[in-house]
């Protein structure tokens, strides 16, 4: 069989296999089970409790776990903002690279303390080490934040009857000190020995065999590219991520960052299985997500080592795939695998340039992202999910004649309107977005001009993927698109902060509604959520809400291409 | 609210230490252990450096084997996809540029022959290989330019070509910088 979908179908067993049981070392961590980590780990848990003033033991409700984690990230938000508008003055420059204007600045901050990563800057010159450092902080925390965010959901669908929903300091320390940490710490010193560069020496130069003089970016690389990998942020040390030869040597690093893409993500479905100790429905979770995933992985794999049209028509041999944007060690295969699982994940690191990708295969890139729960972000990414049962339950229950219940809970109109609005939100920050910069470029096509790096649906589809990756907190972009602009910087920052925060306030805000309401047990009249049957309505709402919101734009981009090119 | 703040600044304080600080370090201080101390891997011919082991370099010349196209030059302090849609037909009419230009070096190749990812940009504009059908298809030019017989590099092709990880998973490729220097040595 071919080696390179050897490769790819490795690398999907390989995460699975490592995510069960991490899933279930998350699980413990939650609920404060012992762990083999503890006797290093709980010395540093204690010195963050010391240090931050925390009472572990006092537990708080939703709405003082959801102030606790926005106030934490305004701070951070402006400590950004001050760092990166002065960076070039500051330490740790070698390359004298410079400050960011107020746009940029405002655009990355959101950026990466919305776990986003989307980077209207390219690391080797927008940056100093000393901002590379600060972004790859926000790297753990915000993941680490989202992590949590999700764990007070987790609590709240155990809790039978309380208001208590855990709290979300310890959870955010000990996702970072006990997930994040010591996974970036293995995967960082595995890239050191397969050449990643680690160093705060500045750019060095050289001759090369042909006779030019060449240039060549360094520094602190091997560390961050360990966590935007596994904290699903994407942002790269190098403009162009992880197909660069330094921030991806070969394929077995390439391997390797590819599984911590969603070994997180699918680990949190075992933690909740764990947690909730119902790991049947775990199962069902699991099964609805890897089905949307697979469906739009496999016909992307097959789409690119098929190859482009244009240049089949040319008359050229492509027995490798369609190779722009590509690098010949990953080769098609793990170049469209990697494309699906950094856009179904909210990762947004690539390894190969998606504006170049086949149509389809961009389409199914921009599909993960617009759906957003098949695996979804780091913690995130099943508070997207949990919105589609709350809806799943409502509907089935009406459809049967039975109460709505989930968990033994009724979910009732409060919960219900939340949902939707939620389930509404990406759309509405996605389509009015393109819209309205779709609007601007029409109106005035030379005055825009510099936006769009390809004319018709493909431009089209430049501006149509910045706002859902954006909405989505994904980062990856049909990086085409001129987006240093003030317009693009702030339409996207906003974008990001609201596709960040109301998507984790909603989930929980049901949760914690839910967790006061009385238990009811199960009985005969209760619909099972465990089922295939339930797991088919569940894939039925996620297929019709996004079909019917996304399939005008997607036919006027992508299809629209793709069947121009035939 | 406000019972938030003073946890929110000292929490983010210690992140930092622990975090940015220790995290970072304690990767510095086995990087010192690790290839080249952690700066990249140089390559040298004659004890001087021409190269990094892991980046690609431009090779235009009709004597060596030359790289896939780049949109950032091979620079190495500036990596950049070209992001040309597969549909635009400037970009069509780039690759169709190349395809003439590697005729005209190559008489005896016909078009049918030159795969597609020759003429088409990397991802990161400094991809250190070239396929093995790549590096073939350049044979005879080289053999005419520095009069080696063409059964020599067609076995140096073969000697360089890497074979996919554990012989399972990945491509084969060839470094092309490897290929180039042992090229130069070749009589």
């Amino acid at each position: 069989m071919n080696t390179e979908i050897v490769g790819v179908v490795a690398m999907f067993i390989i995460t699975v296999l490592l995510a069960i049981p991490l899933g279930r070392y998350i699980g413990k961590v939650y609920s404060g089970d012992k762990t083999w980590l503890d006797p290093i780990i709980n010395p540093i848990d204690k010195l963050f409790y010391k240090a931050g003033g925390i009472n572990p033991t006092k537990e708080m409700t939703w709405q003082q776990n959801l102030v606790a984690l926005l106030v934490i990230n305004l701070v951070w938000f402006l400590l950004s903002m001050l760092v990166l508008m002065n960076m070039s003055w500051l330490p740790l420059n070698p390359d004298s690279n410079p400050s960011m204007s107020a746009d940029l600045a405002f655009n990355t901050t959101i950026s990466f303390v919305s776990n986003t990563n989307l980077q209207h800057y390219s690391g080797e010159s927008g940056v100093s080490y000393l901002g590379q450092l600060l972004l790859m902080f926000f790297q753990f925390v915000s993941a680490g934040a989202g992590m949590a965010a999700c764990a007070v959901v987790f609590k709240a669908m155990k809790e039978k009857n309380s208001d208590k929903l855990g709290n979300f300091y310890v959870y955010f320390i000990k996702s970072c000190t006990r997930v994040l940490l010591p996974i970036s710490v293995v995967i960082a010193i595995v890239l050191l020995f397969n050449g990643t560069p680690m160093t705060f020496q500045g750019k060095d130069q050289f001759i090369s065999l042909q006779g030019d003089t060449v240039n060549v970016s360094r520094g602190p690389a091997a560390a961050m590219v360990a966590i935007k990998q596994i904290g699903t942020n994407g942002g790269g040390y190098f403009g162009v991520n992880s197909a660069h030869p330094l921030e991806n040597p070969n394929y077995f690093t390439n391997m390797m960052e590819n599984i911590c893409i969603i070994l997180i993500p699918i680990a949190m479905i075992f933690a909740l299985g764990y947690i909730i100790k119902r790991k049947r429905f775990a199962w069902m979770v699991f099964g609805v997500m890897t089905i949307g995933f697979l469906l739009l992985v496999i016909p992307s794999i097959y789409q690119e080592m098929k190859g482009s049209n244009a240049i089949h028509k040319m008359g050229l041999v492509q027995n490798l795939g369609s190779m722009e944007g590509k690098e010949v060690r990953f080769g098609p295969a793990a170049s469209a695998y990697w494309g699906i699982t950094t856009t179904v994940t909210s990762n947004g690191s690539v390894n190969a340039m998606h504006d170049s990708f086949t149509p389809l295969t961009g389409m199914f890139a921009m599909l993960g992202m617009m759906i957003n729960s098949f695996y979804g972000g780091v913690g995130v990414g099943f508070l997207n999910f949990y919105i589609f049962i709350i809806i799943a339950v409502f509907i089935s229950g009406l459809m049967v004649g039975r109460t709505p219940e989930f968990l033994g809970k009724k979910i009732e109109a409060k919960e219900m309107k939340i949902a939707a609005i939620i389930a509404l939100l990406h759309p509405f920050l996605i389509l009015v977005g393109t819209a309205i910069a779709s609007h601007l470029y029409a109106q005035n096509p030379t005055a825009y001009a510099a936006w769009l790096n390809n004319p018709g649906s493909h431009g089209f589809s430049e501006m149509l993927y910045e706002f859902t990756s954006s909405s989505a907190n994904n980062g990856s972009g049909f990086e085409g698109l001129g987006d240093n602009t003030p317009f693009w910087n702030i339409a996207c920052g906003l974008v990001m902060i609201l596709g960040r925060f109301l998507p984790i306030i909603g989930p929980l805000a049901i949760a914690g509604i839910l967790a006061k309401k009385k238990y009811v047990p199960e009985s005969a009249g209760t619909l099972k959520t465990d089922t295939s049957t339930f797991a088919i309505m569940i894939f039925a709402v996620i297929f019709i809400i996004a079909a019917l919101s996304f399939f005008p734009a997607l036919a006027l981009g992508p299809l629209a291409e793709y069947f121009g090119m035939r | 609210m406000k019972q938030h703040i003073l946890p929110a600044l000292k929490l983010t304080f210690i992140s930092i230490i622990v975090l940015a600080g220790i995290y970072t370090l304690a990767i510095w201080v086995v990087a010192q252990a690790g290839p080249n101390h952690g700066i990249g891997e140089t390559v040298s011919v004659n004890n001087k450096v021409v190269g990094y082991k892991l980046e690609g370099q431009n090779f235009t010349a009709d004597n060596y084997f030359n790289s896939r196209p780049s949109a950032a030059g091979y620079n190495a302090a500036g990596s950049i996809g070209s992001n040309k849609g597969p549909s635009n037909p400037e970009y069509l009419k780039q690759v169709q540029d190349r395809v003439d230009t590697f005729l005209v070096h190559n008489p005896s190749i016909k078009k049918e022959a030159i795969p597609a990812e020759l003429v088409t940009a990397s991802g990161s504009g400094l991809d250190p290989d070239l396929s093995a059908e790549a590096a073939m298809v350049q044979v005879a030019r080289i053999s005419k330019a520095r009069n080696i017989s063409e059964d020599k590099l067609n076995t140096l092709v073969v000697q360089q070509t890497q074979k996919p990880l554990l012989g399972l998973f990945g491509t084969e490729k060839i470094n092309i910088l490897q290929l180039n220097i042992a090229l130069d040595k070749l009589k």
